[in-house]
């Protein structure tokens, strides 16, 4: 059935208003995208890295999520989403589940929780092949800490631990590939996505992920107002620009084919992306118009190289 | 009937939880706990079981997955030593504060620096303070008998605690001895099948697990989470009295060993009671009053009956086989002392801090601990509060 918004949006919500996130985040509309994703018959188990998603949701004794729920530290949503797996299995192998009820296992967290401190135990259970979905709300930054840079945030944004200042252009490295490093798992989906137009993107990619057997992650990339430096209400003008320069592609990967989903009509320059945000305004600094030279170098040379990919 | 064999204490726990068959069995591999895994892979390649049997990454992982299997609705173990328990030490309070009740399988050995394989409780008194149960076993049919009491006392609705069995690092999980094995079926039964009240896959009422929580209700959590350590005291005894109804053996929060009018006592744990016990055995022959006290029950830590059996004693030594680094004794000589602040006429104590790193602990080293009791009861000085015992002078 072709992706309706308006019939999406009267699903029964399955993430509540009420949270604590702040506006203009993106992690809220990550949450209540990914569940619509879930069909309304099947249950969901979701396995939730510490962050700021987990301290906004379910602050006791309230919670934001509809479906059973569980957080347990930083570094082990995968490994936590193993257990609940292996238990399921484990249930309805002895028959103590219904045969005709569907959960779904979800794990989701912030780049912290997925590329740095969490990474291993993402790898891992990759490599095992849970039937589980990873979503990684990618906001470039360790966000509920206060924007300490992380292996996601892109070359030279100002963070709190890479500041900008006379002798410094913000980070130093480029961000780590991490949907690359799942697709060389071998995991059966893979897709790169943010929240732009209707959400048809984000929704097709989620529910493929949710509904393909095996590990599966979609990547998304989730602007973050504070440590950005946006006001609120440009937080989808932000994800817009991201995919249109490119810095942020938006691709899937089935079985380990390539597929470009969106490509700009014409390629913006890196800056339109950069310059409505904070922790790029040194970039524009007279003397620094080289940080938005070898940006965009990089951006050209990562888009080429996925092109290559999708052919 | 019983079955007579002959075990180690790694395949004595490994049998344990075969004939308990969890659900969910999250593994990594560190000396000398390897072998329960390795033994318990086989049973899974035999089909004796039908555990979900998974092979993680880490330590901290095998933990985590216990983590979610048990929260969502199933029986999840694990074992590890040493490192891989300090590994999983961020996860062993989470277990602990969402009433998770796992059993973990704990081959006590020494923590790194210098790296060493060898025993003593320098990982698991590291945890005291985890909110896990701790149960420790002398020997192989101990911790047997401790495994098959485990699931009882976590799960019982007053308690819902992760709790561990400790046994000593290669002098029991290797040590081969003789072991009676209880029969399959009335294993099973004693165990019986868990069935938790919520949990994440439970169909009528999702759950949540894990919340953040503010001052305004954290302090609420930590006292229910003390309340149900303390009701563990109770639950313990239970379990271990059906546990003697059953199977004949009987077990409480600590052996007495000829301590009925002992006027010189040691407070150990583990494999060295057997040691300390030969010592004992050789002093009442020759008349003097010698007891020791073997603690089976570390967490809930049982200080008021310790105390009261402590009543009469004039000089104890409490054995340590972890040291602590609080420049004033080691972990079991601290609670030991603290239960009897209050006991009037209560003996006089020294910390004796031995056997780190799999030193060996000999039946003349347990005489000469007498023999300073002896002194210290003798004089009514207690001399040196804390000491060392067994190590080189150079």
């Amino acid at each position: 059935m072709a992706y309706n918004l308006k019939q999406e949006m009267n699903k029964p919500e399955r993430f509540h208003s009420g949270h604590r996130l702040c506006a203009g985040c993106g992690a809220g509309i990550v949450c209540r995208a990914m569940m619509r994703a879930v069909e309304p018959e099947d249950q969901a188990v979701i396995c939730n890295a510490t962050g700021c998603l987990e301290v906004s949701s379910f602050q006791y004794p309230y919670t934001a999520w509809e479906d059973s729920y569980i957080h347990t530290a930083f570094e082990n949503a995968s490994a936590t989403a193993s257990g609940v797996e292996a238990a399921y299995n484990v249930l309805k192998r002895k028959g103590k589940i219904e045969a005709d009820r569907n959960i779904k296992i979800l794990a989701i967290g912030g780049d912290g929780g997925t590329y740095d401190i969490g990474f291993q135990s993402l790898s891992g259970a990759l490599e095992r092949g849970h039937d589980f979905t990873y979503f990684c709300y990618d906001n470039n930054a360790y966000m509920n800490t206060g924007t300490q840079r992380s292996s996601a945030t892109p070359r030279f944004a100002s963070a709190t631990t890479t500041p900008s200042g006379v002798e410094s252009v913000g980070k130093k490295q480029n961000q780590k590939d991490l949907t690359q490093i799942v697709v060389m798992h071998g995991a059966p989906y893979v897709a790169q996505t943010t929240l732009f137009g209707n959400m048809k993107d984000f929704h097709e990619k989620a529910h493929k992920a949710i509904y393909t057997e095996g590990p599966t992650f979609v990547n998304c990339l989730t602007p973050c107002p504070r440590g950005w430096g946006y006001p609120a209400e440009d937080l989808l003008a932000i994800c817009k620009a991201a995919i249109d320069t490119c810095v942020w592609p938006i691709y899937e990967v089935v079985n380990g084919e390539y597929r470009l989903t969106y490509e700009p009509k014409k390629k913006l320059p890196v800056e339109e992306f950069m310059k409505k945000q904070t922790r790029f305004k040194h970039c524009f600094a007279k003397g620094n118009e080289w940080t938005i030279e070898a940006a965009q170098e990089y951006v050209d040379k990562k888009w080429e190289e996925l092109l290559a990919k999708c052919k | 009937m019983s079955i007579r064999e002959r075990l180690s204490g790694n395949e004595a726990i490994a049998t344990a939880m075969r004939q308990i068959n969890p659900d969910v069995f999250a593994m990594f591999p560190i000396t000398p706990s390897t072998e329960i895994p390795q033994y318990y892979a086989q049973y899974v390649a035999d089909g004796r079981v039908d555990t979900e049997f998974i092979t993680v990454e880490s330590e901290h992982s095998s933990l985590s997955a216990c983590l979610g299997a048990e929260a969502a609705g199933v029986r999840a173990v694990t074992a590890t030593s040493s490192a891989g328990l300090s590994f999983m030490n961020e996860v062993l309070y989470v277990a602990a504060s969402s009433r998770l009740p796992i059993v973990l399988a704990v081959a006590c050995r020494a923590l790194t620096g210098p790296i060493n394989i060898n025993h003593d409780y320098s990982d698991s008194m590291a945890e005291r303070d985890s909110g896990f149960i701790q149960i420790y076993g002398e020997n192989n049919q101990e911790v047997y008998d401790n495994y098959l009491q485990a699931h009882r006392i976590a799960e019982h609705p007053d308690v819902r605690l992760p709790l561990m069995i400790c046994e000593d690092g290669f002098i029991t999980s290797h040590a081969i001895e003789n072991i009676e094995l209880e029969d399959d079926e009335a294993v099973k039964k004693f165990v019986g099948e868990y069935h938790p009240e919520n949990y994440l896959l439970k169909k009528e009422n999702p759950l949540a697990v894990g919340p953040y929580g503010v001052s305004n209700y954290y302090m609420e959590a930590r006292v229910a989470q003390a309340q149900a350590m303390k009701n563990a005291k109770k639950v313990i005894l239970d379990v271990a009295a059906d546990f003697e109804k059953t199977f004949g053996r009987k077990y409480g929060f600590f052996e007495e060993y000829k301590m009925e009018d002992a006027e010189l006592a040691m407070v150990i744990m583990g494999s060295s009671a057997g040691t300390a016990k030969a010592a004992v055995d050789k002093l009442r022959a020759e008349g003097v009053k010698a007891g020791l006290i073997k603690i089976r029950v570390f967490r809930p830590f049982p200080g008021e009956e310790l105390a009261k059996a402590l009543k009469g004693v004039k000089a104890v030594a409490v054995m340590d086989k972890s040291e602590g680094f609080s420049a004033c004794g080691g972990p079991l000589f601290a609670e030991t002392a603290g239960a009897c602040i209050n006991m009037p006429d209560r003996p006089l104590m020294v910390d004796i801090v031995f056997g780190l790193g799999g030193r060996d602990f000999t039946v003349e080293a347990a005489l000469s601990v007498y023999d300073r009791l002896k002194n210290i009861a003798a004089t009514g000085e207690p001399g040196e509060l804390y000491t060392h015992m067994g190590q080189r002078e150079r």
